[in-house]
């Protein structure tokens, strides 16, 4: 391929897929199916479809003010971090195929700390803020990510040991080749699932933002533009979420490898919808079910219950891996 | 970062989204944990015990109903019954038993707003909509038996002023059908739930000597083993011919106010069924004379009632001074006797906590604002002012916790150099 051509499919893949006008879109969609069967679960009508993207319009029109008491620079620079932090990460995660737009080994530690911006984004910004809500939320939001930033590594590096590569182009394909290594993985999905809950702050995690405590913690300074940026970071940070689970845990876009040519690509977009939708419908039950937990408890959940099952995880796959090699038996 | 946190003042209130009413309350906290509280009410004084002053009796039900959206019934059930003593009226049956029937109503709706409230407290959204959406079932029986969802108007001084006929008794009895259904699913799931256990078990404890020593009325003293409740206490409209518990908790903490509130749905629907299956035929009012004829007789005297409103003992001061207007009213709301628990009980437990210790008690803030203005010129200690010092003093308090620009007092056309009495330009 020459140069241009390469230029050229770099760029289709940052802009329009599975860069940013897809992201935008399917975040969107994401935020309206989250909302509309939330609404369902709790006996409510929901949002029309177009709610999501009625609510970003609007906040993009309404003043973005600045607070006088706020550190402007990293108050506005802020939101833009975190947004730019959760496009970047889909580029290395497969979406039509077992390969990523772009892939190299090692890109999941990259993934993976390309998803934590976000809360760091929203850090800085509701520290800046210059807001007393603002600070017990950002000094929440710092907690919890230590509570989960462990379990949820230990989680996604569980399919990395088994597939033996830290590339996660390279595990999802790993895992279509062994489809059983979904059921063996289950305890790393459970405990990835429910650290992606909390890195998404959502109930019962929603602990930073806690409406009826803080007002919404880190973004009580934060208004129109601004506003919109951090909510649409949070959408498609569910999305990309999504699909980093679906890729390390539930194969990425198997089965539609079997077909070939532009149908098999076609049938993988299908199948990465089908799984990302999959996960968001766990994580919104998981909101429906249960109540908020206060920040200790969470802590408290999280290392006394996750990261032992974490560990657990990744020895049972150790040792399955010495299994098939036929070095136990 | 600890640093700064450390012996952190948040002020939570006057506006704030866990207060769907004003107050206000100043947390000092150092880090997650509350080391201080303290508590400011009256942000909105509608002044409806002077208001009342000048009202004729009659007049009066109806301004006490707007007292509060949710008790509406227990305010005019106080003050009818505190008048109907002051005359020495005999309130037939079956208008007591319509009475009974209208106040445990009132007692499931606002117990069911309870519970939706203090699911969304703690981030429980869920069970805030599935409460309030059964809680639509007495709404709906309420407004077909009354024609009003929350302001019922049934009472009247000597009787009721709507009957009760039997297409209404089998809307009740199925309805109540309906709800004890949910009310055993509530039952069983809301106290088993693991993160409702979690939010809720041994947070905003009230022991029994504290709710003894800071007299906490209603379901908050119960929750605390304090078997209070004026039906039982001194039965009144038809308390005392139909059975019930007196639901009790020794635990004293919020899954104990929970438990509590569920268990007296469970007995007002036992309630509603036998008043609905025994009501006696009979009259509505004591009197065929019309109330204002029987109000001209109104003898120079003072009485107190009493009634348990959904949240507690609420008393009425009634004293009457021979003319169509009472001479005084005054009213202790049962969120008043259970404040100074909130202030205790929150010291020591977490920021995260506050929302539900405060709802917990079901608070009713602005029924709970009273304001004292002295008229006669007699200073009843530091913090007695007249109409001159209040405002001062108001702006000083501003004053000194913002650098916000307030009007000065000089040349002020409000302000009046030596009269109590403002005239307002």
């Amino acid at each position: 391929m020459s140069f241009e051509l390469d230029l050229a499919t770099g760029l289709l893949a940052l802009l329009v897929f599975p860069g940013f006008a897809f992201l935008f879109v399917y975040g969107l969609t994401a935020e309206y199916l989250d909302r509309k069967l939330y609404a369902r679960l709790q006996n409510r009508v929901g949002p029309p479809p177009l709610q999501p993207l009625a609510d970003f319009l609007k906040l993009l029109a309404k003043e973005s003010a600045v607070p006088e008491g706020a550190t402007a620079r990293i108050y506005n620079a802020a939101p833009w971090t975190g947004l730019a932090g959760v496009f970047t990460a889909m580029l290395y995660i497969p979406v039509w195929s077992e390969r990523a737009a772009f892939a190299f080994e090692g890109d999941l530690v990259v993934v993976l700390f390309l998803l934590s911006l976000p809360s760091f984004s929203l850090f800085f910004g509701g520290w800046y803020s210059g807001n007393v809500f603002s600070r017990i939320g950002t000094t929440r939001t710092i907690t919890q990510l230590f509570g989960y930033e462990i379990p949820f590594f230990l989680a996604a590096f569980a399919p990395a040991v088994a597939a033996g590569t830290l590339s996660t182009s390279g595990i999802a394909a790993f895992v279509a080749a062994n489809p059983w290594y979904v059921a063996v993985l289950l305890p790393a999905f459970g405990v990835a699932l429910l650290s992606l809950q909390a890195k998404l702050e959502r109930i019962p995690f929603d602990i930073p933002e806690a409406e009826t405590e803080l007002a919404t913690g880190a973004l009580v300074e934060y208004s129109g533009r601004k506003l919109a940026l951090f909510r649409l970071t949070k959408d498609v940070e569910l999305v990309v979420g999504a699909a980093l689970l679906s890729a390390l845990f539930l194969g990425g876009p198997a089965p539609a490898g079997v077909l070939a040519g532009t149908a098999g690509l076609a049938a993988g977009v299908v199948v990465f919808l089908a799984k990302t939708l999959a996960v968001i419908a766990l994580l919104t039950v998981l909101k429906a079910v249960v109540a908020r937990l206060r920040i200790e408890q969470m802590v408290d959940v999280f290392y006394r219950v996750l990261v032992p099952v974490a560990l657990a995880q990744i020895a049972l796959v150790l040792a399955v891996g010495l299994y098939t090699d036929g070095v136990i038996l | 970062m600890s640093e700064q946190s450390a012996g952190t003042e948040i002020p939570v209130g006057p506006q704030h989204p866990s207060l769907k009413e004003p107050a206000n309350f100043t947390l000092n906290v150092d880090g997650e944990v509350i080391t201080g509280a303290e508590m400011k009410l009256s942000y909105n004084h509608r002044g409806i015990e002077q208001a009342v002053l000048s009202k004729s009796y009659i007049e009066a039900i109806y301004l006490l109903e707007r007292i509060c959206g949710i008790c509406s019934h227990a305010h005019t059930s106080a003050f009818t019954q505190g008048v109907e003593e002051l005359l020495d009226l005999e309130v037939p049956p079956r208008a007591r038993y319509i009475r009974t029937l209208i106040g445990e109503l009132e007692r499931i709706h606002s117990h069911m707003l309870w519970l939706g409230v203090a699911g969304h407290e703690i981030g429980f959204d869920t069970l805030w909509q599935y409460a309030w959406r059964d809680r639509e079932i007495v709404m709906d029986l309420l407004e077909e038996i009354t024609g009003n969802r929350v302001h019922y108007s049934i009472n009247t001084i000597g009787g009721v002023r709507q009957d009760l006929n039997d297409d209404y008794r089998e809307a009740i009895l199925d309805g109540m059908d309906d709800l004890e259904e949910r009310i055993d699913f509530y039952r069983n799931t809301v106290p088993n739930e693991e993160t409702v256990r979690m939010r809720c078990e041994g947070v905003g404890v009230v022991s029994e000597e504290l709710a003894r020593e800071y007299c906490a009325v209603g379901a908050v003293g119960r929750a605390s083993g304090v078997p209070t409740d004026v039906r039982k206490d001194a039965p009144y409209a038809a308390y005392d011919d139909v059975d019930f518990d007196v639901i009790t908790d020794d635990r004293g903490d919020l899954l104990a106010r929970t438990v509590v509130r569920i268990e007296e749905i469970a007995q007002a629907i036992r309630i509603i069924r036998q008043v609905a299956e025994r009501i006696p035929e009979g009259d509505l009012k004591a009197s065929a004379k019309p109330p204002q004829a029987l109000l001209a007789q109104v003898p120079e005297e003072d009485v107190v009632s009493r009634y348990e409103a959904p949240r507690g003992e609420l008393v009425h001061y009634v004293r009457a001074d021979g003319t169509d207007t009472p001479a005084r009213v005054h009213i202790r709301v049962p969120t008043l006797a259970n404040w100074p628990t909130v202030v205790e009980s929150l010291k020591g437990s977490y920021i995260a906590d506050t929302p539900i210790v405060v709802a917990g008690i079901d608070p009713c803030i602005s029924c709970t604002s009273r304001i004292g203005v002295e008229t006669d010129g007699s200073h009843g200690g530091e913090n007695a002012f007249d109409l001159d010092e209040l405002r001062e003093y108001g702006i000083e308090w501003y004053d000194e916790r913002g650098n916000v620009d307030r009007p000065s007092t000089e040349d002020d056309g409000r302000t009046v150099a030596d009269g109590t009495e403002g005239e307002r330009p």
